[in-house]
């Protein structure tokens, strides 16, 4: 028995790279898509959370007893109701988590550690009963002095946030607390000895703030426990086997009396890959016996859910006459915000993955602050530190006067490379995405004075992990597509475009559905780019499986050894003249003759997907600046990255655009605002800009091919990648346009006007 | 004997060592000879640690085989949006 899909990698496809509508379309234009909202049961109750006002404080009481008598208020949860965790760090998919601050981060216990913390939550008949409920609860609080900024929280004398931290990676450990959780360091070679070979140096300090993923649909969920302590969660995730386990461990349950099932979702980035009202609901449905919807406004999302950390970092780079980089050292200092667990660590191993160095040193601090817990966002820690190393390399190639895309060639990683964080580099794209930019029209279109235009590439690992996936053949030879990966970016397209490939059938006879957490082994989330790529490899294992199945059936019904039997074109067919002489039985037909040949045929496969291969991109972008308002106008755009295969080119790009459209929002104008108090003072989407469609050109893009050798199609992810150039693109054509060097994020109005001024000054001085 | 290379904060973890080499047939064959050998390194294995085998990270793999020649990179766990 022989299959096609491995033979397909290097050659011609019939799906692959193809664009058919997606799967999911219709219900989602039609309004049909249920999304975390959109769930609703008899007797469900709205659930409200009580959050702290203070950014930091002690919890000296809390007493709901007005709030529980309250008509209509069905259950009232505070600390009291969650079981401590010991603190211990323990994998979980991709991260490691500590469910001493998972507990803690969803419902604050000895202290709150920023605005928005979790106090006290209530269940109630209605909305109006909840919020009464909540004005009811009565909490004192010792308020403490906060601490919001990375340096200031590694000051001697800066409050702390958790009195028993000691800073871990450092030798001899520290015999005192503070709030630098954890020192980490990468690199190899001699830097000093590197820089002393520099003809050239550049040495700045950059700073970047928050920025929050800004998906459109809020958190939500609905929760509900029955009598016999099996419970359902539907709720609006990346990972809702993640969501299974946190909150079975935070309530004391086995995983199997928890179903949970992910609905459609409008936006995570990284975002939706922890738990916050979860475990809450579930809690007062388990105390309320009825079921309880959950939903953030916007204003709690900001406040209470994770941003990406805001950073300063330091870079230090050499270079010869020649373009050739000596030395590159980094230190980088992130928020982790309440909890420890920035992704300082992702941050350092990225900064200065796209090139080739003798010499290299990155030195990264995790360090907590009042504010909400960082959570993941788009390439966690990369953006920030590339900003800062494509801005040092930028202004290096002015120095030097070599053009900033072959400056970038000359020191590009590439196959055989080691890495700045250890190991050696298979095949990766990083020099055909530079080659692409260097020859694009875009590259050598001509700017009018005061335009400036930037470059600057990016790198990110991908990620595999464990991942399962069924194909259920229907009766008629149509498939049910069951996979365990929610759908944020295109995945069910993609992962039928993979099956019908394998299998050789029209990919619409393929449906694709994400099962929940009972129907399905365990799936890691969708995050780390690892959709296509893992969730593919396992769907083309279970088109192999169901393939042997067909081909057994075909075998049995012709009389011949297996062995005789090949799978081509949807079919199966004789092996060659010595199988005899039968007309080939295509996948319907089989299909239909299942029950009496064997039985339903089912693929599966479950696997740990290894192997994931970086992606990197190169973006191109033109500015122009108001110099009377400071507003920075982007004139246009281009990404180009490696997809390895883009199995769905259209939801490829779509990712590459959304990727520059989220970096141009974090280069020009994301930041939070808070007050002396640490109260968060711009909650919402008038207030905290993220970027519309009249903020942004057409955003062009260019697909670049180099296969991962790992996938049988040659995929690698390409989520991420894309998010991390902007921001030191988009500096670097303002620093060609003004001739002004932006080291601070974001480069809004008001900053660009101040920095114009600063610039004038001497001027009027003359 | 496959080399293992420690760079950064494994380095210091293995007593400064630059390189080491194990005989080890798979991932948990050689997290356990390291841990082993060096006992400062051993929690930060506990908590888990990616592999690069030459140049393709392996993520809780346990099984994957390591070859006689092989060059071997301790990395954190990589996690993702």
């Amino acid at each position: 028995m022989t299959d096609g899909s491995q033979e397909k990698a290097n050659g011609a496809t019939r799906w692959i790279g193809t664009r058919p509508v997606r799967p999911d379309g219709v219900d989602k234009v039609t309004g049909r898509a249920r999304f975390g909202a959109d769930v609703h049961l008899p007797n469900m109750l709205v659930g409200k959370v009580l959050r702290s006002p203070h950014a930091h404080a002690r919890l000296k009481s809390i007493d709901t007893t007005r709030a529980r008598s309250l008509p209509g208020v069905k259950a009232v949860v505070t600390r009291d109701d969650f079981e401590d965790l010991p603190s211990e760090f323990v994998p979980a998919g991709e991260m490691l988590v500590n469910y001493r601050d998972i507990v803690r981060n969803v419902m604050a216990r000895e202290k709150v550690l920023y605005e928005g913390h979790p106090v006290a939550a209530v269940a109630a008949v209605g909305e109006r009963a909840a919020k009464e409920a909540l004005d009811l609860i009565e909490v004192g609080y010792e308020v403490l002095p906060h601490v919001m900024d990375v340096e200031e929280a590694m000051a001697p004398d800066a409050p702390l946030l958790h009195e028993d931290m000691i800073t871990a990676g450092v030798e001899p450990a520290p015999e005192t607390p503070s709030n630098v959780a954890k020192v980490v360091e990468f690199g190899h070679g001699d830097v000093e000895a590197g820089f002393a070979e520099a003809d050239v140096m550049v040495e700045r300090e950059f700073r970047t703030r928050p920025v929050h993923q800004g998906y459109i649909e809020p958190h939500s969920c609905v929760a509900s426990f029955s009598e016999d302590g099996q419970a359902e969660l539907w709720c609006t995730t990346q990972g809702h086997f993640i969501v299974r386990g946190h909150c079975a461990k935070l309530l004391g349950m086995e995983v199997s009396r928890l179903r949970v099932t992910a609905s459609e979702i409008g936006g995570g980035f990284g975002g939706k890959t922890v738990v916050y009202l979860e475990p809450l609901a579930l809690m007062l449905s388990r105390k309320s016996g009825n079921p309880v919807k959950m939903t953030m406004s916007r204003e709690e999302v900001f406040r209470a859910s994770g941003p990406a950390p805001g950073t300063c970092i330091r870079v230090r780079v050499g270079v010869r006459r020649d373009g050739r980089i000596t030395a590159g050292e980094a230190e980088l200092k992130y928020q982790a915000g309440a909890f420890q667990g920035s992704p300082v660590q992702l941050g350092c191993m990225c900064a200065f993955a796209p090139y080739d160095l003798e010499n290299v040193k990155v030195t990264g601090y995790d360090v907590v602050a009042n504010r909400p817990k960082a959570t993941a966002y788009r390439a966690p820690g990369a953006p920030q530190s590339e900003f800062a190393v494509e801005s040092v390399i930028d202004e290096l190639a002015k120095a030097i006067g070599m053009d900033p895309v072959a400056l970038r060639l000359k020191n590009a990683a590439k196959e055989g490379t080691r890495a700045a964080y250890g190991p050696t580099f298979g095949p990766v794209g990083l020099v055909e995405t530079l080659e692409a930019a260097g020859a694009h029209e875009h590259y050598r279109a001509r700017l009018a004075p005061g335009q400036g235009r930037g470059v600057a590439s990016g790198f990110w690992f991908n990620i595999g992990g464990e991942t399962c996936a069924n194909l259920n053949l229907g009766e008629d030879g149509t498939i049910a597509l069951v996979a365990g990966t929610p759908d944020i970016g295109g995945s069910r397209a993609a992962l039928c475009l993979q099956a019908a490939e394998a299998l050789g059938v029209d990919v619409e006879t393929i449906r694709p559905l994400i099962a929940d957490t009972s129907s399905l082994g365990y799936t890691f989330l969708t995050g780390g780019s690892r959709t296509a790529f893992a969730s593919g490899m396992a769907v083309i294992e279970a088109s192999k499986d169901m393939i042997g199945q067909l081909c057994e059936r075909a075998a049995k019904i012709w009389d011949i050894p297996v062995d005789a039997v090949e799978w081509v074109e949807g079919e199966a067919r004789p092996a060659g003249a010595n199988a005899g002489e039968f007309e080939s039985l295509p996948l319907a037909d089989l299909a239909g003759l299942a029950g009496k040949t064997g039985g339903p045929i089912v693929g599966r496969a479950q696997i740990n997907a290894q192997g994931a291969g970086p992606s990197f991109g190169t973006h191109v972008v033109d500015v122009d600046v108001d110099r009377e308002t400071g507003r920075v106008e982007i004139l246009r755009y281009t990404v180009i990255q490696d997809a390895g295969k883009a199995v769905h080119p259209d939801y490829v790009e779509g990712q590459m655009q959304g990727g520059a459209v989220q970096g141009i929002g974090w280069a020009l104008n994301e930041e939070y605002v808070y007050d002396e108090n640490g109260r968060l003072e711009n909650p919402g989407f008038l207030d905290y800009r993220i970027p519309v469609c009249s903020d942004v050109p057409m955003i062009d893009t260019v697909i670049v091919e180099v296969p991962n050798p790992t996938h049988p199609y040659g995929v690698r992810g390409v989520g991420e990648t894309p998010i991390i150039p902007p921001m030191a693109a988009i500096a670097n054509a303002v620093e060609g346009a003004l001739g002004i060097r932006f080291t601070d994020l974001p480069m809004s109005p008001p900053r660009v006007l101040k920095a114009l001024d600063e610039a004038r000054l001497p001027e009027a001085a003359d | 004997m496959a080399r293992v290379i420690f760079t950064g904060s494994f380095r210091r973890y293995a007593g400064g060592e630059a390189e080491a080499e194990v005989e080890a047939a798979n991932v948990r064959d050689l997290l356990a000879k390291l841990g082993e050998r060096y006992p400062a390194l051993a929690p930060h294995l506990d908590d888990g640690v990616a592999l690069a085998i030459d140049g393709k990270i392996h993520q809780d793999a346990l099984f994957s085989p390591i070859g006689p020649d092989s060059d071997v990179h301790l990395i954190p766990r990589i996690a993702g949006g």
